[in-house]
Order: C-alpha cells, then sequence, then structure tokens
C-alpha cells in the first residue's frame, strides 16, 4: 500500500519537515527538532497537521441508541456542541478504537478516529448500525484538521477568527466557526495535555489556513510540529495511544480509562466483559512508571520482577518536560501500585524502575 | 551542508576514526547526528572489553529511535565518554570533537584500508547515506 499525503504535505517539505510513514500516512516527524518542538508547545504554542485522523458522520433518528450501543461511554449525558472521549469495544470487551464524539444535535454526531484505524473501524460501525436508524458516512477523505495547541494557543487563535474563544470550554465546539476567512468546526480540544484547540475544515483550505495561522502565531513564538512531540507530548500527560496502552487485547479497564466506561447505561458492546472485570478486578493494568536506574525504557521491552516477566513496555521515553525516563507498562495487578519496584529489562540488562501516580504532567490551573 | 573533516576516516555506517599512535577515538558523523535528532541516551562498553569488527560499540538513543554503532576497527576499550551521561546532547552539539564516544587500543589494522576518506564518505552522503 503506497503511503498517503495529507492536503499539508506539500507545506510540511516547503518548512523543512522530516517526513515519516505512519499509520498509512507521510507526515513529518520533526522539523527543527522533537525536543524544541515539545518545549515550544508546553511554554508557548505548536502547530500540528492532524488531518489523517478519520471522521465518520453519524446521522438519524437511531443515531443516539446507535453510538449507547457502538460506545462505552454515556453519549446521552452529552449536550449540543459537546465533545465527548470514549474507547470502542468489541464484544469481548477488548478495543477497536478510541475516539472523539462531536455532539452536532439530537441526532447528528461526528465521530473522530484513529488513522490507522478508519478503515477497520468504518467496517466495524457499519456492520454494527443494523436495526438502527442511521445514515453513516466517512468523511475521511473529505476532512483535513489541524491542531493549534499551547498556553498561547487562544491568544494567537483569537488573532484570526470572532468565535468567542474565551467562553469556549475545554471539550465543546463551535460547528460553524470563521478561522482566517476559512468556515470549518472549531473545537478546544488537543492531544498534548495543553490547552488548545482543534480545527476541522476542507482540505482545499488547509494549506492557507496553516500559512495564516503560522503567520498570526510568529510572534507569539508559534512552531510548527511534527508527530514526534504529539507523541511525547501526550505520553507525559499519560494519554493512551492506540496500538500502545490500547489493542483488540486489551480492555479500556485494563488501560486505566475506566472512568470513559458507564456500565450502568445499558447493554453496549463489550459490558459483558467489562462488568466481569470491574467486579473480579482486572488481572492486569498498565502502570506508570520513572526509571530510576539508566536507559531508555521502549515498547515491547520486558517488566522483570525477581527475573519473572510480570509485563511489557506500552509505551517509554526520554520525557523532555520532566527530564526523566519513563514508561507505560502493562502488568500484572499486582505489581501496579504506586510505589512498586520492578526492572525494565533492555539490551538484556535489568535497570530499576519504580510505579509512580499519574499522570507524569498536568498543566497549570486545570 | 554536512561537515565532514578531512583528517578523519569513516565507516559506511556513519562512524568517524580518528588514529593518533596505537589509539582510535570513534564517534558518530555529522550526518549521523542530524539523521537520528535530538541525542538522550548514550549506552558506552565497559573498558577493558575486547572488540572485532562489527561487534556492539555503543547505543546511542535519540527521543524516537534506537542506534546501535558498531566498532569499525578491532580493539581493546581503553574509555567510553562519560561526559554524555550527562550530557547526551554534544553528540548533536560536536560530534566530531567532544562528542566522541569511545577510545579503543587498536588490536588488529586489517580492516583499516576497508575505511572511507573524507571524500569517498561526501559522496556516500550525497548519494543518500546508503
Amino acid at each position: 500500500m503506497t503511503a498517503k499525503q495529507t492536503p499539508l504535505y506539500e507545506t510540511h517539505v516547503k518548512y523543512g519537515g522530516k517526513i515519516v510513514e505512519f499509520g498509512g500516512w507521510l507526515l513529518p516527524v520533526q522539523y527543527e527538532g522533537i525536543l524544541e518542538e515539545h518545549k515550544a508547545v508546553r511554554e508557548k504554542a505548536g502547530l500540528f497537521d492532524v488531518s489523517h485522523m478519520g471522521e465518520v458522520l453519524v446521522k438519524g433518528p437511531g443515531a443516539l441508541a446507535f453510538l449507547q450501543k457502538l460506545v462505552t461511554n454515556d453519549v446521552s449525558c452529552m449536550a449540543d456542541a459537546q465533545v465527548q472521549y470514549t474507547p470502542m469495544c468489541y464484544l469481548d470487551g477488548g478495543t477497536v478504537d478510541d475516539l472523539l464524539i462531536y455532539k452536532r444535535s439530537q441526532d447528528e454526531y461526528l465521530l473522530v478516529i484513529n488513522a490507522a484505524n478508519i478503515d477497520k473501524d468504518w467496517q466495524w460501525i457499519q456492520d454494527n448500525s443494523a436495526g438502527f436508524q442511521v445514515e453513516l458516512t466517512n468523511l475521511s477523505a473529505q476532512t483535513a484538521e489541524l491542531a493549534l495547541q499551547g498556553p498561547l494557543a487562544a491568544t494567537i487563535l483569537s488573532k484570526l477568527t470572532a468565535a468567542p474563544l474565551m467562553e469556549l470550554r475545554y471539550y465543546w465546539f463551535i460547528p460553524e466557526a470563521t478561522v482566517a476567512g476559512k468556515t470549518g468546526m472549531l473545537s478546544r480540544t488537543g492531544y498534548t495535555g495543553e490547552d488548545g484547540f482543534e480545527i476541522y475544515c476542507r482540505p482545499e483550505d488547509a494549506a492557507y489556513l496553516w500559512e495564516a495561522i503560522m503567520d498570526a502565531g510568529k510572534p507569539y513564538g508559534l512552531v510548527p510540529a511534527g508527530l514526534g512531540c504529539r507523541d511525547t507530548l501526550r505520553f507525559e500527560a499519560a494519554l493512551p495511544l492506540y496500538g500502545h496502552e490500547l489493542s483488540s487485547a486489551i480492555t479500556p479497564l485494563e488501560a486505566g480509562i475506566g472512568k470513559f466506561v458507564s456500565l450502568d447505561k445499558g447493554e453496549f458492546n463489550g459490558r459483558m466483559t467489562l462488568v466481569q472485570q470491574k467486579q473480579s478486578g482486572v488481572k492486569r493494568q498498565v502502570a506508570r512508571f520513572v526509571v530510576t536506574g539508566r536507559g531508555i525504557p521502549r515498547a515491547e521491552y520486558p517488566v522483570v520482577y525477581e527475573n519473572r516477566q510480570i509485563g511489557i513496555v506500552t509505551t517509554g521515553s526520554y520525557a523532555p518536560t520532566l527530564e526523566k525516563n519513563i514508561g507505560m507498562a502493562l502488568v500484572q495487578t499486582e505489581y501496579a501500585a504506586i510505589g512498586q519496584q520492578f526492572a525494565i529489562e533492555i539490551r538484556g540488562k535489568q535497570v530499576a524502575a519504580e510505579v509512580i501516580g499519574k499522570p507524569f504532567y498536568s498543566r497549570k490551573g486545570k | 551542508m554536512m561537515n565532514i573533516p578531512k583528517e578523519l576516516k569513516y565507516s559506511k555506517d556513519h562512524e568517524w576514526v580518528k588514529v593518533e599512535g596505537n589509539t582510535a577515538t570513534i564517534g558518530i558523523t555529522d550526518y549521523a547526528q542530524s539523521q537520528l535528532g535530538d541525542v538522550v541516551f548514550v549506552e558506552l562498553p565497559e573498558a577493558g572489553a575486547e572488540l572485532a569488527v562489527g561487534a556492539g560499540l555503543a547505543v546511542v538513543e535519540s527521543v524516537k529511535a534506537v542506534s546501535d554503532v558498531y566498532t569499525p576497527i578491532s580493539g581493546k576499550v581503553i574509555a567510553g565518554n562519560e561526559s554524555l551521561a550527562d550530557a547526551p546532547e554534544i553528540v548533536n552539539q560536536d560530534p566530531y570533537g567532544e562528542g566522541w564516544i569511545v577510545k579503543l587500543e587498536i588490536t588488529d589494522s586489517a580492516k583499516f584500508n576497508e575505511l572511507l576518506d573524507s571524500e569517498a564518505y561526501a559522496q556516500l552522503v550525497a548519494e543518500g547515506g546508503h
């Protein structure tokens, strides 16, 4: 399969992005450097191309009932113009994907899904729609998305729009906002642990919007930011990434995101397993740890206790804001408590680590 | 433009070698560090370890990548650059100077003639590094 280009591909090349393949897409892993971009997003602002994300429109009188069956969170709690994060499970409780739901009205919702999962999710969503009065549309190819993230994001965006940004709360959106003369959907959301916005627009407007935002942000220290720092930023904020902390073999409860699973909302895919796990406790769960020895944990390194493997690293990295080597690992539950010590096997050597609370990083004032 | 000092020898795996008497100093090239990105960890070999050509010499990790450095010549480890423990970014900032990685006592110079001079290495980089 040939990797796809987003509408901003030429823009990334122009800005000096180092292009890599990710989830079937050609995207910049970095421009100037991951550490520099990471710092800019924590202290000022960064602009990301997230056009690879998928979008599915769910419309019709059966939309709410359908979504209640499809996902684990309680969609009936949502108000119009609200955004909700939710896992979506298989019947056995394993995770199909994690996504955002944008409620446009009682009968219309937009699902934003992970790029690498678009084909699989689209099939799963269609397969599950039998018997519901819904019309499904895969809008992934017709939708570009920019993410402006960082403490100065609102200041920068306010130069380009009359939309009431100060009144827009975290996880709410404006269905039709005009930014730099272009109309799109604007939400106060993100995947960095910082304040920020995501703008969904037409692919033909993406490059223009990118340039307009970069121009408006330059005086404030805005930089283009790549996938590399998107990963270190989300990881420091302990946000799960599908394929790492979540997978078809990992339930949301094991991943530690049980607060997005509403067991008492009625029947939904995976509920039976999740109820059992809730009642008897999960046998393994995602723990967050800091390396106290020397070495960087990486995904799939074994977690060892008294020479016995008790788990596996799901994400590990040097954490730029903390200046420590940290990780998340799926371990047997008895080794997941805060303060637990174990070792990470790095190139055959055991390196000491300790479980710490979550998240690693949390922005001030949140 | 990549910095490729004339006085050094190079391996096809983007290491540089500086030979002084019986001692070889080894590091990674400017091209290698730029490809890796921000270096955040360097694992060094034990002093005294005897390494044949192609053996693992060090591991250089950037934020996203783990890269093995293989020794381009056979030798016994005299020392690793301990200052990289606290400041691995020196590998990015000064790859041919303060960012050196290992000093070896040369035990076998048989493979010397397989190393590239600066012109041949520049050619390799110009062709995309492979």
